[in-house]
């Protein structure tokens, strides 16, 4: 067996000096970007901190529970907020999980021609990309009295139930919750879809091998298997429904009040911020600055909890 | 998509297809370019173009175009937009830019000095004219009135009374046919439906000036919830929502039956809300119109620094809630001609400006009103005096 020999009459050239320094230069600042982008995100944090300081002082703690917000007499709580916010973006998941998860396995499978679902697939993006003034818009003289017939019969029928134990005035929780759910229905779907349609063709064909049926193949292999990536998915959409100010101010009914009810209005505080940033002065400045923080630590300890989640999928199945 | 059409056309189709698509994407953009400030004039196309070269026609002589930029309260932002495209038809020379930011945002441009003027429907206390080193002169330029309108199908002619008033919006009264309202309307048929009061969500001078109002008639308001640009509505007691701007509080008691909310008087006349008649502290009830908003600025007095709230006022024809909104200028301008071009800005609201406020549902200004503002703006300028024959 004769070695292969490598002729020395061409070396191999070695990089120029210019293009390592190209290269160089290429990571520090693609480094620079990264590194960057955490700095602005901390920077932002801290002026929002900085900012509420005054009111931490004067509510302390007893914001997160308080349940009046008077500018007049500078005594702010934000529980009903933080309680509309949560409960906002629960109920816009309820709707959106199911419907969003259930069309993107749709959308991955092949139960229509692919030139049907190219155009379904591209209608649903299109959904995303609806401004949310516009949603805010079709929300009012659309959904809204669309609702409040349905509102009003749950209230006359099930008004027992804490849930429904209010008369519905129009705008509300429950056309909020609605509307959320429909902006962030792309979200998932959008993300879904992905994850599922790029999974290995290998697996489907094991399972199905191995004598699945369809079915059994989707809920058990497949979902399983973009677990990740449908969560990920599902923390986007949930991180833009607590965050969404526009759509939500327009139909929540603006109402600072704790209720059971998801028939009566009530505030979210992206909602809250947007309405009286503009004309607030001193401390009520500094209050809605607070709010503000308690949404971003909201939203850190939800994506923290994805996380968690994630990893304990990915364990579970590898 | 695009290729998703191409491999279905053959090559002339495809091509025809892709024009058409730039045309119609030209199209659009033109249609969006023009449609951007025309808001404000879309509702003066009455006002008659004939009476341009006027008998106080605006005599200025400036070197150059100047241009003005002014920022503040909402209230009266379509009028003065409407004031500005008219000055500039007439005095090509001076461009005016507003934008409505709000009373408070406006104040507080016009205090660090990054705008010429300043607009607020609140007018400046003490404290904060101290920080203004070239001097504030604050000219009231029109005024509004601030109605409950509600929605009713059938109700015509709601009378209202102080004590009413007050307790529906503390959430004492919240059915239509309670016995305290049905007293003041014997002739009317009341419902036996909850009433949803419609607040404005917003901080905002309205609900500034309709606190204030609160406070003066209800004592127990005053020391529950007292005033200012945003309180405390109490809704744990009756149904409250709250909707941005005046324009929210409109379509929530367009779109609610039994709603009553405040809304600025030309809102609730250019969308055709019902409005209630209130009962003044003279113990008249009294329908918001232009009289009887008349009336009351000529009850009023204006002091010397032409700073004056109108409180609950005298006088039986009065509307009880009233509110001049005032223009922020400063006393010196370092530049002449922009001292000329508000002066001349000046005269042209005082004078062809208050014929436009009728239409537009503010209220005019009275004549010795006029003439006050007038000889207080007159101290802007050497080189220029306001006329207002």
């Amino acid at each position: 067996m004769t070695s292969p020999t490598i002729s020395t009459s061409n070396p191999i050239k070695s990089r120029s000096i210019s293009e390592k320094r190209l290269e160089s230069i290429f990571r520090s600042l693609t480094l620079i970007f990264a590194v960057g982008i955490g700095v602005i995100l901390l920077l932002i944090g801290l002026v929002v901190a900085f900012d509420s300081i005054p009111a931490i002082e004067a509510s302390g703690l007893g914001f997160l529970v308080g349940t009046e917000w008077d500018p007049v007499k500078n005594v702010y709580g934000a529980l009903p907020v933080i309680a509309g916010t949560l409960i906002s973006a629960l109920l816009s998941l309820l709707i959106a999980v199911p419907l969003g998860l259930g069309t993107a396995i749709f959308l991955s499978e092949d139960f229509i021609p692919l030139n049907v679902r190219t155009v379904f697939v591209f209608l649903v993006e299109l959904l995303a990309a609806i401004p949310s003034v516009v949603y805010g818009l079709w929300g009012i003289f659309v959904l809204i009295p669309l609702l409040k017939p349905l509102g009003v019969w749950l209230n006359a029928n099930f008004g027992w139930f804490p849930l429904f134990s209010s008369v519905p005035v129009g705008p509300g929780m429950f056309p909020a919750g609605v509307i959320l759910g429909v902006m962030i229905l792309p979200i998932i779907t959008a993300i879904a879809r992905d994850s599922l349609a790029t999974l290995p063709p290998e697996l489907r064909q094991a399972s199905f091998g191995l004598g699945a049926t369809r079915w059994e193949t989707i809920f058990r292999v497949l979902v399983p298997a973009a677990f990740s990536g449908i969560v990920g998915g599902i923390m986007l959409a949930l991180g833009r429904a607590m965050g969404e100010t526009m759509a939500v101010t327009m139909i929540i009914g603006n109402s600072h009040r704790l209720s059971a009810s998801i028939l009566d209005p009530a505030n979210t505080i992206a909602s809250l911020l947007a309405n009286q940033f503009a004309e607030a002065s001193g401390m009520q400045v500094s209050a809605l600055m607070y709010a503000g923080l308690v949404l971003m630590v909201l939203t850190l300890v939800v994506n923290i909890f994805a996380e968690l989640i994630v990893n304990k999928v990915k364990a579970k199945y590898s | 998509m695009l290729n998703f059409i191409s491999r279905r056309l053959k090559p002339p189709s495809y091509r025809l297809v892709s024009s058409l698509s730039l045309l119609t994407l030209a199209l659009s953009l033109t249609a969006c370019g023009g449609g951007g400030t025309d808001t404000a004039n879309t509702g003066d196309t009455k006002a008659p173009t004939g009476d341009q070269p006027a008998a106080n026609a605006i005599n200025v002589d400036l070197k150059n175009n100047v241009g003005l930029t002014g920022s503040g309260a909402s209230f009266p932002a379509p009028l003065y937009q409407n004031w500005f495209v008219k000055l500039n038809e007439v005095v090509p020379k001076i461009q005016v830019n507003y934008q409505s930011v709000g009373s408070g945002a406006g104040v507080e441009q016009f205090t660090k000095n990054t705008v010429d003027f300043g607009a607020s429907d609140v007018a400046m206390k003490d404290e904060e004219i101290a920080k203004v080193s070239k001097g504030v002169l604050m000219l009231p330029m029109t005024a509004g009135s601030i109605v409950m309108a509600y929605n009713l199908p059938g109700v015509e002619g709601l009378k209202i009374s102080q004590a009413n008033l007050a307790d529906i919006a503390l959430g004492k009264i919240t059915k239509w046919n309670d016995p305290k309202l049905v007293a003041d309307n014997p002739d009317l048929k009341l419902p036996d439906s909850p009433i949803t009061f419609v607040h404005r969500s917003d901080g905002s001078g309205t609900t500034g000036v309709f606190t204030k109002y609160l406070s003066a008639i209800s004592p127990e308001w005053k020391s529950s919830i007292g005033d200012g640009k945003s309180v405390q509505w109490p809704t744990a007691k009756g149904k409250f929502i709250g909707g941005k701007g005046n324009e929210g509080v409109t379509a929530g008691i367009q779109q609610n039956e039994g709603a009553l909310g405040y809304v600025e008087y030309g809102y609730a006349k250019n969308n055709g809300l019902t409005m209630a008649s209130l009962q003044n502290k003279a113990g008249q009830f009294v329908e918001p119109n232009e009289t009887s908003a008349s009336e009351t600025l000529a009850t009023v007095e204006l002091p010397e620094n032409l700073r004056a709230f109108i409180t609950n006022p005298d006088g039986e024809k009065s509307y009880p809630i009233v509110t001049y909104t005032w223009m922020l200028v400063f006393k010196k301008y370092d530049d002449p001609e922009k001292a000329k071009a508000m002066e001349a800005m000046i005269q042209y609201g005082l004078t062809e400006g208050q014929k436009q406020s009728a239409e537009l549902g503010y209220v005019p200004l009275p004549a010795t009103v006029v003439e006050k503002v007038a000889a207080a703006a007159d101290a802007i300028s050497p080189d220029f005096q306001i006329s207002v024959k």
